[in-house]
């Protein structure tokens, strides 16, 4: 069934990826006592890419709590107070702050339930912004998730459409495992149909047809998701394109991938991230293990070239990856 | 109420009780290393029994705490089995984590253990995160990170107890300055007189107590307890004490010499506190040298146990990772290793 097919049979409501992902966290709010929202600057201000917007006078300043500027404090705070009986939802405001609190999310986030031979659970969500666009520079531009998708003990998901990021972040905060969730900065103004019922949820793992096709399969992330859309209907007459949002990305739906690219015989991975180890070579090396003799033609890659994401327009424009890039790589094996 | 509170003759008792039992067991471990038992690395507590028996006397049975990588002493006095320790760190199915933590990473969540932990400075978030919970769900507990003096140079420190000061989060910070930081002296990495000045940039109570006197660090633990009971924050309690052995066993410890271990050694925690109930008339030597053999027995028993108890078996690495499952882990898994296939693919 296709996201838009499941879609049909729901009530939904149109609204942006920021209004979808507030939408979750009031819903989940309201839903379990033991649900907090915390981070800098996401109560009275509103988060400083406005996502969690009026939830501070709904709620008030236990449950959306603003924190000092401190990740690594706040993050470990919050792995601890996930092992001992509520469920804190993190804002890391930009993605590229990660690298602050790596210590609290690889040593002891991802690793206590294991270590301590599943006697504990660790039901946090950290919600983070990713990606260039904005001229925000390098330091405020990073597509990080690989490192979280990559690191044992951790889930990571990235929503592509207002639906899936409404989805997988009450899944994310339902898991009792820990789970990223990496927005595009980019797509928040994104609008699109998103179910209304307070029970509806993206199951982790579990990838979604956005677009059916019979040529090249495109497995798109984030932002790509769209302008692999876009370009899929450009492309419509010429090269029958389908385009797969994988959700997502740990654990990763092979099955839905792997099936797909048995019906096309041509695969492209689209993902904002930089090109070397990442994503793209984990989607490619799944398909090549599970349907190498399906291919007919070679993979193909579209990401950020490894660079930073820098500042000036021009010099953004040039690495960001964009639909054009996809429509590239589709010709080149279509 | 507490399982005993050092307020009492049988209190006390207990606390010598169980500063020998932390005595006993790290001095046995040490031997198992030794004899190449034990894998991996450990850090024994020996010296320094009267910091982790004092917080935790003072402490209620559900009080979090979260340890360092020098934590048998602080799951002693806790009231963790010793058995299920020992098999712990002899890698066994059913020590406290199933054999997957090891000495560094004992814990037992529900008996308020929250870990021992291979990172220095990064226990006091994790209370930090305790009592968080505690205050958001109004539960009649605290939070105690321990944290010794090479921690205190850590960023993440600073950053929990300033988080845990500003919310007025019920948690206690205690620093164990054993004088040396791995192989360091305190002096040469810290340039406070006391390590618990810092308490100033919080704007809570920081004070220094005789870590070689578990009346004494009972007591400040005591007063920091009733303080984040009331609401008030967090206190940053030093206990001075000292680390008779090297930072980690095998450790040459070219750093100090054998006089300065024997000066403090005059102050040894469990003669001092013994002596003081005997002085009292709350215990006899006839009656010290009983408990000594009956805590000799416990840890034997608990050798025993760890000795005679399964190995996990291999395909149990997969296993805990998660809460709910995820299907790579057993597509990578799914050849045994002793098959000589590669991990992962499945060419078909």
């Amino acid at each position: 069934m296709t996201a838009q097919a499941s879609l049909d049979q729901e009530q939904t409501e149109t609204m942006t990826v920021r209004e979808a992902i507030r939408l979750a966290l009031r819903e989940e709010l309201r839903r379990d006592e033991d649900v907090y929202v915390m981070g800098e600057d996401v109560g009275l201000f509103g988060g400083v890419l406005e996502v969690t917007g009026d939830l501070f006078e709904e709620f008030g300043e236990e449950r959306v709590r603003d924190t000092p500027i401190a990740e690594a404090g706040f993050m470990g705070a919050a792995t601890g107070a996930a092992a001992t009986g509520t469920r804190p939802v993190v804002e890391l405001m930009f993605s590229d702050f990660m690298g602050v609190s790596m210590e609290q999310i690889m040593n002891q986030m991802a690793k206590m339930r294991y270590m301590f031979g599943g006697k504990t659970e660790m039901p946090v969500t950290v919600r983070t912004t990713e990606g260039g666009g904005m001229g925000a520079a390098s330091q405020h531009s990073g597509t990080v998730h690989a490192w979280i998708a990559h690191f044992p003990g951790l889930k990571a998901v990235a929503p592509g459409t207002p639906a899936s990021a409404k989805g997988l972040t009450k899944a994310a905060i339902r898991s009792n495992d820990p789970v990223f969730v990496f927005e595009n900065k980019m797509i928040y103004e994104r609008s699109g149909e998103v179910p209304t019922d307070p029970d509806f949820t993206v199951p982790i793992g579990e990838a979604a047809i956005e677009r059916e096709g019979e040529d090249v399969t495109v497995v798109a992330t984030q932002r790509l998701v769209g302008e692999s859309l876009e370009t899929a209907e450009s492309l419509a007459g010429d090269v029958d394109v389908e385009v797969i949002d994988p959700r997502s990305l740990y654990p990763l739906d092979t099955d839905t991938i792997v099936e797909s690219v048995q019906k096309t015989g041509r695969l492209v991975v689209a993902d904002e991230s930089p090109l070397s180890y990442g994503i793209h070579a984990e989607v490619a090396t799944r398909t090549m293990e599970n349907a190498f003799f399906s291919l007919d033609a070679p993979i193909q890659r579209v990401g950020t070239p490894d660079t930073h994401m820098p500042f000036s327009p021009p010099l953004e424009q040039e690495v960001l990856p964009n639909g054009e890039d996809v429509r590239e790589a589709v010709e080149r094996i279509a | 109420m507490a399982d005993y509170t050092i307020d009492t003759a049988d209190g006390r008792l207990e606390a010598l009780r169980r500063m020998l039992t932390i005595r006993e067991f790290d001095t046995t471990a040490g031997e198992y290393f030794a004899d190449g038992e034990i894998p991996g690395f450990v850090h024994l507590y020996i010296g320094e029994e009267a910091v982790g028996v004092g917080a935790c006397a003072a402490l209620e049975p559900d009080d979090y705490i979260a340890s360092t990588h020098r934590g048998h002493g602080h799951c002693i006095a806790k009231g963790l089995d010793p058995k299920l320790m020992m098999a712990e760190l002899f890698g066994k199915a059913d020590g406290y984590c199933n054999g997957k933590g090891g000495s560094m990473h004992i814990a037992d969540v529900d008996a308020g253990m929250l870990g021992a932990n291979g990172i220095v400075g990064a226990g006091p978030p994790m209370a930090t995160g305790a009592a968080l919970t505690i205050d958001y769900q109004d539960r009649d507990q605290v939070a105690l990170g321990f944290l010794g003096d090479g921690a205190v140079a850590q960023g993440q420190v600073h950053e929990a107890i300033n988080l845990a000061s500003t919310w007025d989060l019920p948690a206690i910070f205690l620093v164990e300055n054993n004088q040396y930081g791995e192989a360091t002296p305190v002096d040469k990495q810290h340039n406070a007189d006391n390590l618990s000045d810092t308490a100033q940039a919080y704007d809570i109570p920081g004070i220094t107590v005789d870590g070689m006197d578990v009346t004494a660090v009972a007591e400040a633990v005591e007063e920091a307890r009733k303080r984040a009971r009331a609401g008030d924050g967090p206190t940053l309690i030093e206990a001075e004490t000292y680390r008779y052995r090297g930072h980690y066993e095998g450790d040459e410890q070219p750093y100090r010499d054998e006089a300065e271990i024997e000066r403090w050694k005059q102050r040894d925690a469990i003669e001092s506190f013994k002596k003081r109930l005997v002085d009292r008339g709350e215990l006899t030597e006839d009656e010290f040298e009983e408990l000594r053999a009956d805590v000799e027995a416990t840890i034997a028993d608990a050798v025993d146990y760890a000795q005679e108890a399964d190995l996990p078996a291999p395909e149990e690495a997969y296993d805990d990772m998660f809460g709910e499952s995820v299907p790579e882990i057993e597509q990578f898994a799914a050849r045994p290793r002793t098959d000589g296939g590669n991990r992962g693919g499945d060419s078909r």
